[in-house]
């Protein structure tokens, strides 16, 4: 079966800048894809073209069975975008907002009412239905815009960084949603500067840096190619490192990290729970105490860190979740 | 539904949107019929005082070039509307919709009519109650002012295009006062097109600010009589050049902003 997005070669230049360098994606129907990558990596440049909004320097591109390029009047009509920055009318109501982009799928006057109402109740905006958006908080207005990509349910969905700046509640309650809409069979293609968002709502990442895919596969395999599991310990005396790392050297499968913070180890393992176990029975044995001990599986930042040699959040700002990128995203086009 | 009720309806779905806006946002329609009533009376009083014109009032024969040069200020609303659009991405989300291409601007352009004819009604109760008259038939009236409003049409037109290709809200105003200032004041509204140096001159006799002005002023009936004759040929039938700069702008511009609209993005 054709996938329900597939981009090929994707070049885009704005002057000096390449904002694309070759980007290829393909999106199985029903799947999500998370893009994964800093600010100015290339993210809504890559969600312009396959939009439509933007035509690409080189490449090609097909979206629901349709040619970007040859066709883009078609593929608009097969799919919903909700942007980056929440793209509602701020002064008419939320209802007049989906009505409006009801009216302009050429629902016809009735469906469009229909539909309206149906995604409000849905997106549990009804009480704030016939509000100006401008009082809208901005939880609200980012399940408004996702509710604008929804009217005309479009077998494939783009959506541009939707909880940037989002409040960690908000986006809690807007993953729920997109999962929900995935159930339901919609092809997602996400981006997304957060991790943990990818790692929440995508079956298949990409890693994107400088608008070129630097890698790719489920969650799980990213994590892999970074390297296994560890065991982090915290020692209670930290001059029994010594004594505890000759006791765990045998369980381990790489270097042994330790001393940062002091008292710290990190050892490199395989198998899991049951190799947890034996290292606690080695350490106990060797009268060693513990403070704090646990499994730990690399995360995504861990992932972009080894793969870009910077942190994915290191040109977003300090921003933690609830921070948000700042609202300078280079890359857009 | 053909293409052409499709992008109608497209377009009306678009204007709709413009009209609540209006309603909604009374700040600008306060400053947008305010502005006309300023313009009559400071260039009414300022100007109307200092010059005397025999056999007629000098405050007369200016309103009818206040009506065209207002007007066209009126339309840097168009403009702005456009680029604040653009700036909050509406416009981004329009061109993902499988909606007419010119419908957004069309839309806008055609509700911003309401703003013209609103401001135009201001500045003739206004230029009536300083002692403008209208001594020509009821039809010429209406003529004068269907011209002016397509006038006034046509340079929403040219506005949409410069809001489309400037980067943003901020230099709209600017960047419109460009041509709006060049088109106002080298024209026949303050002075006559006579007194203007040579290339001047020839600007001011096919600037359509001066043929909209004087074919309403001849229209309204206020031109002084014994008047001269003008000598360029759209001075001489400016009704009928008004009307082809106006159908040559629709179309030149709509073309260009429509071209423009589907390349550009939010920057």
């Amino acid at each position: 079966m054709e996938p329900a997005i597939e981009a090929v070669g994707l070049v885009k230049r704005f002057g000096d800048v390449t904002a694309l360098s070759g980007l290829d994606l393909t999106v199985p129907e029903g799947t999500v894809l998370g893009v994964l990558g800093p600010n100015g990596a290339g993210k809504t440049t890559a969600v312009s073209i396959l939009t439509t909004l933007l035509l690409p320097d080189e490449g090609s591109a097909r979206v629901a069975g349709v040619d970007v390029l040859a066709d883009p009047a078609e593929v608009r009509r097969r799919i919903g975008l909700s942007g980056q920055y929440a793209a509602v009318d701020e002064v008419l109501s939320g209802y007049e907002n989906l009505e409006m982009i009801g009216r302009l799928y050429h629902l016809g006057k009735e469906r469009a009412r229909q539909r309206a109402n149906e995604l409000l109740e849905r997106f549990d905006l009804t009480q704030a239905a016939n509000r100006s958006v401008k009082g809208y908080s901005g939880g609200m207005r980012r399940r408004l815009d996702l509710a604008g990509a929804l009217v005309a349910a479009p077998p494939v969905l783009f959506l541009d960084e939707p909880t940037t700046g989002l409040d960690p509640r908000s986006r809690l309650d807007l993953w729920e949603i997109i999962r929900e809409l995935v159930t339901q069979g919609t092809t997602l293609l996400l981006t997304t500067q957060y991790l943990e968002e990818a790692d929440h709502l995508a079956d298949d990442i990409v890693v994107i840096d400088h608008g070129t895919a630097i890698a790719r596969g489920t969650s799980d395999q990213l994590k892999a190619q970074v390297g296994g599991e560890r065991i982090s310990a915290t020692l209670e005396d930290p001059t029994d490192t010594a004594a505890a790392i000759e006791a765990l050297v045998p369980l381990a499968v790489g270097d042994i990290e330790s001393g940062d913070p002091a008292g710290q180890l990190l050892v490199p393992i395989s198998g899991g729970a049951a190799v947890l176990t034996d290292a606690l029975r080695r350490l106990d044995a060797a009268g060693i105490g513990l403070r704090d001990v646990g499994l730990r599986r690399p995360t995504l930042d861990d992932v972009f860190l080894i793969l870009t040699g910077h942190r994915a959040e290191e040109d977003a700002g300090p921003g933690g979740l609830a921070e948000g990128a700042s609202a300078d995203d280079t890359e857009a086009a | 539904m053909s293409s052409v009720a499709q992008a109608l309806a497209d377009t009306a779905v678009v204007a709709k949107r413009n009209v609540i806006k209006i309603r909604r946002v009374p700040e600008v329609l306060t400053f947008v019929l305010i502005s006309p009533i300023m313009f009559v009376l400071l260039f009414g009083y300022v100007f109307g005082n200092a010059i005397e014109v025999a056999g007629s009032s000098y405050r007369e024969f200016l309103i009818a070039g206040i009506f065209a040069q207002t007007v066209m200020f009126g339309a840097t609303f168009t403009g702005v509307g456009i680029a604040e659009d653009m700036e909050k991405g509406i416009i981004n989300r329009f061109r993902s919709l499988p909606m007419a291409g010119s419908a957004v601007l069309a839309g806008r352009t055609a509700s911003d009519v309401i703003y013209n004819v609103l401001s135009v009604a201001v500045m003739a109760i206004t230029g009536l109650i300083v002692g403008w008259r209208i001594r020509g038939s009821f039809l010429d009236a209406v003529v004068a002012f269907g011209l002016i409003l397509l006038f006034a049409y046509a340079v929403s037109w040219v506005m949409a295009y410069i809001a489309l290709i400037v980067p943003s809200v901020e230099v709209i105003n600017n960047a419109s006062f460009m041509v709006i200032f060049p088109l106002s004041f080298i024209a026949n509204t303050f002075v006559p097109v006579e007194d203007l140096p040579g290339p001047l001159q020839t600007f001011a006799e096919w600037n359509p600010v001066s043929t909209v002005t004087q074919a309403a002023r001849e229209l309204f009936g206020n031109i002084p009589p014994g008047a001269p004759q003008p000598d360029a040929w759209p001075l001489q039938n400016p009704v009928i050049y008004s009307l082809l700069w106006i159908v040559a702008a629709v179309a030149v511009f709509s073309t260009l902003a429509v071209r423009r609209y589907q390349r550009v993005t939010k920057n």
